[in-house]
């Protein structure tokens, strides 16, 4: 499987991307920038990133935890995720996601 | 100067879970701890970030949360009688002419020690700053990320942005004094407590302040006074907002900080050390916890706590160059039942 990143440079990076895996620890495993402070407890903000349109309809919605969580994150945006709470599944295979100044500045 | 530092054996920055294991494990070996901490409380990342969440890897606490975790540590180090300087960031460190360290902190506390543990996990917590074009100019002339006198706001017309306890506090606070305050949220919930949400709501209500949805987009404004900012709304909309003082309430991130000057070799915001003794390659400087790094490290409380159990063995032979080391247990070892304050009478 992989994921596809676009930093925040605009360039796009291929991952290799283990079922099961959340987006965070893929992207981290990945040697992509990503903060992910609190180490994936839905707790910081600092894993945002954004999610391409066209996977949006098939990630699983939003929590409320991580709706307030992202309330500590910038420039969010409809399509704001936080990647510690996005799971790699076979039908992410491909899922496109781009860094934020939140996870990687 | 010299006169008014506090002196002592070891200082410890960071009052995380491992700094705090370290007092139990220097004080079982004799020797005296203060900490410094930049939050208001101890227990670090377990207190600030995840105080509710459990858990599940501490040996032999099959569920614990961090709040848990933090005031059974407390408990434990009681008997050492732990010297705590909160609400402090450690600024700077010298070596003074007979060997010690000297540790000085950003509200002017000195405190001489002759070994200095860093157990400062991911760094210190500092309030997150917008990432908004040219900021910077602005911050601690009209834009402020926490409030050190209220009086500063006086007849100011405020902006408050953010969502939480943080920015729901100080617009309660502040509202009485300002001439005009706004609240920018992203959304129109708040993940608050509940009473300062309908307190606030109140105020909406009232009149008294404004609420708008959105987000901040720009500051404007010259020679560091802003004068409006720019909000941008789901729909894309833009409207200015004009105030004299804005106060953005994002929640903490951690930055390295100041350790990264005290002249320790750093490897990627880590510090390198040895796995026998914890040591960095400055004599005398431990480092323990998520902020050290050699071969095979995992950032984990329990490897944390053992980095303190070696790390105070050097720190031994540091502090009492002429006593020997004696290895203990405290199950059968009635000198460190005494420290402990447990020994059958």
């Amino acid at each position: 499987m992989k994921l596809y990143v676009t930093d925040l440079e605009g360039v796009q990076h291929e991952i290799e991307a283990m079922p099961n895996w959340t987006v965070m620890e893929i992207i981290r495993d990945g040697d992509q920038p990503m903060r992910a402070e609190c180490g994936g407890s839905c707790a910081c903000a600092t894993c945002h990133v954004y999610v391409a349109q066209e996977w949006l309809a098939k990630l699983p919605p939003m929590e409320d935890e991580e709706r307030g969580t992202l309330d500590g994150g910038f420039e969010v945006e409809p399509n704001s995720r936080l990647s510690c709470q996005l799971i790699m599944t076979p039908d992410l295979d491909g899922l496109k996601v781009t860094l934020t100044n939140d996870s990687s500045n | 100067m010299t006169t008014d530092a506090i002196s002592t054996d070891v200082v410890i920055i960071g009052a995380g879970p491992v700094g705090l294991f370290a007092v139990f494990e220097l004080g079982l070996n004799d020797m005296k701890c203060h900490l410094i901490d930049i939050l208001d409380k101890v227990g670090g990342q377990c207190a600030e970030l995840y105080p509710e969440k459990p858990i599940y890897d501490i040996p032999g606490l099959p569920i614990v949360t961090g709040q848990e975790l933090t005031d059974a540590l407390m408990k434990q180090i009681e008997p050492f009688n732990p010297v705590f300087h909160l609400n402090q960031m450690a600024e700077s460190l010298t070596k003074t002419d007979d060997g010690k360290w000297r540790v000085t902190t950003d509200a002017g506390t000195i405190i001489e020690c002759t070994v200095l543990v860093i157990a400062a996990g991911g760094g210190s917590f500092v309030p997150k700053k917008p990432p908004i074009k040219g900021i910077e100019e602005y911050e601690a002339k009209s834009v402020f990320y926490s409030v050190r006198r209220m009086e500063t706001f006086r007849d100011r017309h405020i902006v408050i942005s953010g969502g939480g306890d943080s920015a729901l506090d100080w617009t309660l606070n502040l509202q009485p004094l300002a001439s005009k305050l706004t609240l920018i949220h992203r959304r129109d919930e708040f993940r608050a407590a509940p009473d300062s949400v309908n307190k606030m709501r109140e105020l909406v209500a009232a009149g008294k302040i404004d609420l708008k949805i959105g987000q901040i987009a720009n500051l404007n404004g010259a020679g560091g006074q802003i004068e409006s900012v720019t909000v941008k709304t789901d729909s894309g909309d833009m409207h200015d907002i004009a105030c004299d003082a804005l106060l953005p309430f994002y929640g903490l991130t951690m930055k390295l900080g100041p350790v990264a000057n005290f002249g320790i070799n750093l490897h990627q915001n880590l510090i390198p050390v040895d796995t026998e003794k914890f040591e960095s390659d400055v004599p005398q400087i431990f480092a323990i916890g998520d902020i050290n790094s050699y071969p095979g490290k995992l950032k984990l409380i329990l490897s944390g706590f053992h980095e303190a159990a070696l790390m105070a063995q050097q720190a031994f032979r540091y502090v009492h160059p002429d006593r020997k080391l004696r290895f203990q247990y405290t199950t059968s070892s009635s000198d460190l039942q005494n420290k402990l304050g447990v020994a059958a009478e």
